[in-house]
């Protein structure tokens, strides 16, 4: 019963993709999203029933549904672990995921390919499962890859935008480049183990050297880097901010770009076994964490700030992991998908009630005309910034102390940093969204409007989230999240830093500090001195400049690899027209030309003894006269005599036996 | 084992030569009715095949033995084992497809039109299930013929100068093949043409090194493997839709069929010398390829070019020599005949409408053919190798060979695997998404149910081997091991050979102590 309970979690959304993708259009789109939504419902009430499970008995669990494929001494199951990570993973992708599928069907009410969309969510949502409960490592990927997919078709899903089309397929394919990663991380798992299958290739990890374990970390790192969207692989993410915005929120900021944090955590076994991959691990994710918050300081399209503030969220994750803190990496993804789902669905509203805009400079004072969207907005943003007693807070301050009483001092600099720069271009963003004059479009401007209910509610669900999700984590490193997750999460051989109350709180009291101090200086530019920020972007125009250009890294991967290999292309084109094709002819020709020779020496040296009887000239008239016809059958026959004869020749040079 | 005496695989080798002389009895209107019953029902007796087929031994089956000609001793011998059978269920599969898809396409000569594809299905099924060399020759070079004819008569404007082109790549590389068909009929004894035969008997090692060769001219050709691949894209672009689906989907199988059936078995210390060459000329195909439909503004040769990327795989699969490698080859080929099939009739489709096959004149396709795109998008999306889709499992499986073989050589191929990503979402990014272009948009009106009937099979094979690949796996598993053992025996008795220790390491029942009579030198 309980097995069928898991293999039910994926199966109905995979059920409303096939009865709305095949069906769909024979019904209102009322129905059809009925039918998306409560999928999602089913899945997550299911996911109940198999976490309350795991509550009263947190061993793993494998549920195999078939044999899959299997070749040589390869044996793959389609199965399922289910183990207190998993666990955790349901409740965020089938939670979260049902409140923005609630949320979606007030947010596209009326737009074309209403049901084309459901199917599309639900279809990633089977995919998200998938990679979330997987028992093996080929499971895992083929919900890595359908994700990618499911996101590149909801990044194009305004098809007739060029823009969307574009973002859409570089979404897509710079994911591949981690997937490739990924596919070779598997193989030398394989190759080692004989199998792909966790709790077995974790059970016999000690067998691997430091040097192989760092390879397959790598490659795993490679792949993780490309969904979660870090450096160098993170400039998709911007740009996939061209889909629907529950797309944002569900896939490129919750779930879909957390599954490179879940799948390091997953293998944490053979990265506690691999410093240098720890190491890579940590220093990509803390300078990613303040990279890519330098940028959000300065982007004027709200979801584009919010995107990258993902970018550098999952970059705190990714620290986590590297210095070890994988209950924290974990913890962390749990509070940002309520919040930045949040700050997503709530900037949606925003956009919803001004017809489209998402341009921040033409927004101001909306904070009356839409005061709910303003609320959860801002409940977002403390929660964001690290303001106590949100969830930000708790889980940020964790990874922040673990980094520090690690002695990774360096990371926890970038840590703090980034902090700070959250905090000031998150306030910065509800201010200039909420606060202040108004500058709306007057034409938008009397139509604003709250959202409806249907969208509110999962707005209001969500902030409470954020609220209280934090403390999931309290105490700080003994919550009860840690004890949930500590047997499948705990680094091997870890050491116990027993740390005085009195750094603890010290570090605590800084984070608080470095919040508020972002708090306050967006405060300062934007409600005391409004004009200021202005006066400082000119004053530094340079720097300004390469921040709203992102460092110039698109213009640059564009020159270095993307035109490149478009003109490498062109110009295989053309030697393959103009070089390889002409040298093959060459060879035909070289045969036409040996044929001809061969027909030479018949004339001339073998039907020259024939002429005394008279027929020769005749006949040797005749071939060549058929020789200029460009018959392709005589040409044939030519070439197949020629080559008899060549290999007659040689086979009596070489062995004295005759064909003949 | 026998098939209990009836005599199935003459009939589907013969059926449709039946239905070309029923098309010659009824009148032109009726042809293309009699060639799409005629070829359904081929497709329906070939099911038997697979059913009946006993996937525990690697033994022929279904076998018949006829004399044909007393001495030389030549047979009328057929039989199928898991390498030929999924490829003659492929063969059977697409011709019916090929005849719908060229219902409305095809205005003149249809009755000639249909009577070539059905000569060229018992030409192609002919070359899968023959057992002696003889007849597999004549098969092989009577298949020219009606795919000379298909793009000759039917083509494009340059049909032609592709026609010929075709006929004489192909043709220089099968009389080579004969040439070593004859070699290897006089040093085996003069006995026989036996396949099987051939197959069991040892040659020393400087005759197998030149035979390799001359196989190699011509199934290297048919593949196409890099650099003789030219012929190709010419050949699609100038081919009607459902010569392209017939050449790309089956005739390219033959040659990576001839690696398997006569290269692997009957040349084996040969194959173990040479494969590295024809690895790295796998490796090039496959990146080659990939760069190549990059810089196509014309569908078909884009997918063409695509085709030479894929059998790149297949080529590389088959040459790393152990289980996952072939096994994977195999599928990959059965896979790169509906993906690709599917691409070209997709081609077809919308040719039909537009008149046009560059990219450029066939824009924003989603808006007013959100059927079309939908089932564009599938096939496009398993080309490129999407998990749960066909392709992947076969992907999935050469890499893994080829990565037990050499990591950098897998290396090399996962760069494809990108690349192909790359072509053909662009591809999609330009055909599906954007505004149609102007003069166009009235031509654009969606599928029928006939042309949905055309691809809808297609899908749910996609599907289904890429979600439940076990049925189509277990039928190749006997044959497969069978041929890697005796790869395996040959490496342990040659020791010095150029291949990877963990080969056999992959190959835990491969024996340790070989036949020493096969190092005959």
């Amino acid at each position: 019963m309980s097995d069928l309970l898991v293999i039910l979690i994926p199966v109905f959304p995979l059920i409303a993709v096939l009865v709305n993708g095949l069906l769909g259009h024979r019904y209102s789109t009322d129905l059809a999203g009925r039918i998306a939504v409560g999928s999602i419902g089913l899945s997550f009430l299911c996911a109940v029933a198999v976490v309350a499970g795991v509550l009263s008995d947190p061993a793993p669990r494998e549920v195999i549904a078939y044999s899959w494929i299997f070749g040589g001494d390869l044996h793959v199951n389609f199965g399922f672990l289910i183990d207190p990570l998993t666990a955790v993973m349901l409740m965020v992708v089938t939670g979260v995921g049902f409140l923005i599928h609630v949320y979606s069907v007030g947010y596209m009410h009326g737009e074309d390919g209403f049901t084309r969309f459901f199917v599309y969510m639900n279809l990633f949502m089977v995919s998200m499962l998938l990679l979330v409960m997987g028992n093996n490592f080929l499971v895992l990927f083929i919900g890595w890859e359908g994700v990618g997919l499911c996101s590149y078709l909801l990044i194009g899903y305004y098809f007739n935008k060029v823009s969307a089309a574009k973002a859409a397929t570089k979404a897509f394919v710079v994911n591949r480049i981690g997937d490739a990663g990924f596919l070779l991380a598997i193989f030398l798992v394989f190759v080692n183990f004989k199998t792909l299958d966790y709790l077995k290739v974790f059970e016999n990890a000690n067998r691997l050297s430091v040097e192989m374990a760092t390879a397959i970390t790598l490659c795993l790192l490679v792949g993780a880097i490309g969904k979660s969207a870090q450096i160098p692989l993170y400039t998709w993410l911007p740009d996939a901010m061209e889909g629907p915005t529950p797309v944002s929120a569900l896939i490129h900021a919750a779930t879909m770009v957390t599954a490179g944090v879940y799948m390091v955590v997953r293998n944490h076994v053979l990265f506690d076994m691999a410093p240098v991959s720890m190491a890579t691990v940590g220093i990509i994710g803390g300078l990613t964490a303040l990279f890519a918050a330098t940028i959000g300081l300065v982007q004027n399209d709200i979801k584009r700030v919010l995107a990258y503030s993902t970018v550098s969220q999952l970059g705190y994750m990714f620290l986590a992991c590297g210095v070890g803190a994988y209950i924290a990496a974990i913890f962390h993804l749990v509070t940002h998908a309520f919040f930045k789902a949040l700050l997503f669905l709530s900037a949606g509203a925003v956009i919803h009630s001004l017809e489209g805009e998402q341009d921040i400079r033409k927004m101001g004072g909306l904070s009356k005309k839409i005061p709910i969207t303003h609320a959860v907005f801002l409940i977002g943003t403390l929660a964001i910034a690290g303001i106590p007693p949100l969830a930000g807070f708790w889980s940020k301050d964790e990874i922040m102390a673990h980094a520090f009483v690690h002695h990774h001092y360096v990371l926890y600099a970038f840590a703090a940093v980034g902090a700070f720069l959250t905090s000031f271009y998150m306030f910065r963003l509800t201010y200039v969204t909420f606060y202040g004059q108004s500058r709306v479009d007057p034409k938008v401007e009397h139509h604003i409007h709250e959202s409806p209910r249907v969208m509110t509610v999962p707005l209001m669900i969500l902030a409470g989230l954020s609220v209280l999700g934090g403390f999931l984590g309290v105490p700080p490193e003994h919550g009860w999240f840690h004890g949930f997750l500590e047997s499948v999460a705990t680094p091997v051989g870890a050491v116990t830093h027993e740390v005085d109350m009195g750094t603890l709180i010290g570090l605590m009291a800084g984070a608080i500090g470095i919040a508020l101090g972002g708090w306050g200086l967006a405060h300062y530019l934007y409600a005391i001195k409004p004009g200021t920020a202005d006066a400082w972007s000119e004053r530094f125009a340079g720097a300004y400049r390469t921040l709203l250009n992102k460092y110039y890294v698109d213009e640059l991967y564009d020159a270095v690899i993307v035109e490149p290999c478009k003109r490498l292309g062109r110009l295989w084109d053309w030697i393959d027209q103009h070089v390889i094709d002409r040298f093959i002819r060459g060879i035909d020709r070289g045969a036409d030309v040996s044929a001809a020779g061969v027909t030479w020496t018949e004339k001339h040296v073998i039907y020259a003894g024939l002429n005394v009887i008279g027929y020769a000239n005749h006949l040797a008239a005749w071939s060549w006269r058929k020789l200029q016809t460009g018959l392709v059958n005589h040409y044939a026959a030519v070439i197949v005599i020629g080559l008899f004869l060549i290999t007659h020749f040689i086979l009596v040079w070489l062995t004295g036996t005759s064909l003949l | 084992m026998s098939s209990g005496g009836f005599p199935w695989l003459t009939l589907v080798v013969f059926l449709p030569l039946l239905g070309v002389a029923a098309i010659l009895l009824v009148e032109e209107a009726l042809a293309k009715w009699v060639a799409l019953g005629v070829s359904s029902l081929v497709f329906l007796v070939s099911l038997p095949l697979w059913i009946l087929f006993d996937e525990s031994t690697p033994a022929m089956q279904f076998v018949e033995t006829h004399q044909w000609i007393a001495s030389p001793s030549i047979n009328y011998a057929v039989g199928v084992d898991g390498i030929s059978l999924p490829l003659v269920l492929l063969t059977t599969l697409l011709t019916p497809l090929c005849v719908l898809v060229s219902w409305t396409a095809i205005q003149t000569r249809v009755r000639e039109f249909m009577i070539s594809l059905l000569v060229m299905e018992t030409a192609t099924i002919g070359v899968f299930v023959s057992l002696d060399f003889v007849l597999f020759y004549v098969f092989w070079e009577t298949m020219l013929i009606p795919m000379y004819l298909l793009i000759g008569i039917w083509g494009g404007p340059n049909r032609v100068y592709a026609a010929i082109k075709f006929f004489l790549y192909t043709l220089a590389g099968s009389v080579l093949l004969l040439v070593a068909i004859i070699v290897l009929y006089f040093y085996a004894g003069k006995e026989s043409f036996d396949i099987l035969m051939l197959s069991n008997a040892e040659y020393p090692a400087w005759l197998q090194a030149w035979l390799f060769w001359a196989f190699f001219a011509a199934f290297a050709v048919k593949v196409p493997m890099f650099p003789f691949h030219t012929w190709l894209p010419d050949a699609h672009v100038e081919a009607p839709t459902a010569g392209s689906v017939m050449l790309a989907s089956v005739l390219l199988k033959l040659g990576a069929y001839g690696f398997l059936r006569f290269s692997l078995p009957m040349l084996p210390n040969a194959t173990q010398q040479f494969t590295s060459v024809v690895l790295f000329l796998s490796v090039v195909a496959i990146i080659y390829g990939a760069y190549m439909a990059f810089a196509q503004a014309d569908l078909k040769k884009l997918i063409a070019y695509s085709s030479v990327s894929h059998m790149g795989f297949v080529t590389l699969g088959i040459f790393v020599l152990n289980a996952q490698g072939i096994e994977g080859a195999i599928l990959q080929m059965v896979n790169h005949g509906i993906t690709t099939g599917a691409l070209f009739l997709c081609v077809g489709i919308v040719y039909e409408r537009t008149h046009s096959r560059e990219i450029a004149d066939n824009s924003g396709l989603a808006a007013s053919m959100p059927v079309y795109a939908t089932f564009l998008v599938i096939f496009a999306l398993s080309s490129v190798g999407l998990p749960g889709m066909n392709s992947f499992v076969g992907e999935f499986f050469v890499l893994l060979g080829a990565f037990l073989w050499s990591k950098a050589v897998a290396t090399a191929a996962a760069l494809g695997v990108i690349l192909a990503a790359a072509y053909i979402l662009w591809m999609l990014q330009r055909v599906i998404y954007g505004t149609p272009a102007q003069h166009m948009t009235s031509k654009l009106h969606d599928m029928n149910w006939r042309e949905i009937g055309t691809l809808a099979p297609l899908a749910f094979f996609v599907f289904w081997i890429g979600l439940y690949p076990k049925p189509l796996l277990d039928v190749m598993h006997a044959s497969v091991d069978h041929l890697v053992q005796k790869q395996a025996k040959v490496m342990v008795v040659d020791g010095g050979s150029p291949v990877s220790p963990q080969v056999i390491a992959a190959n835990p029942s491969s024996p340790k102590t070989g036949d020493t009579k096969a190092d005959a030198r």
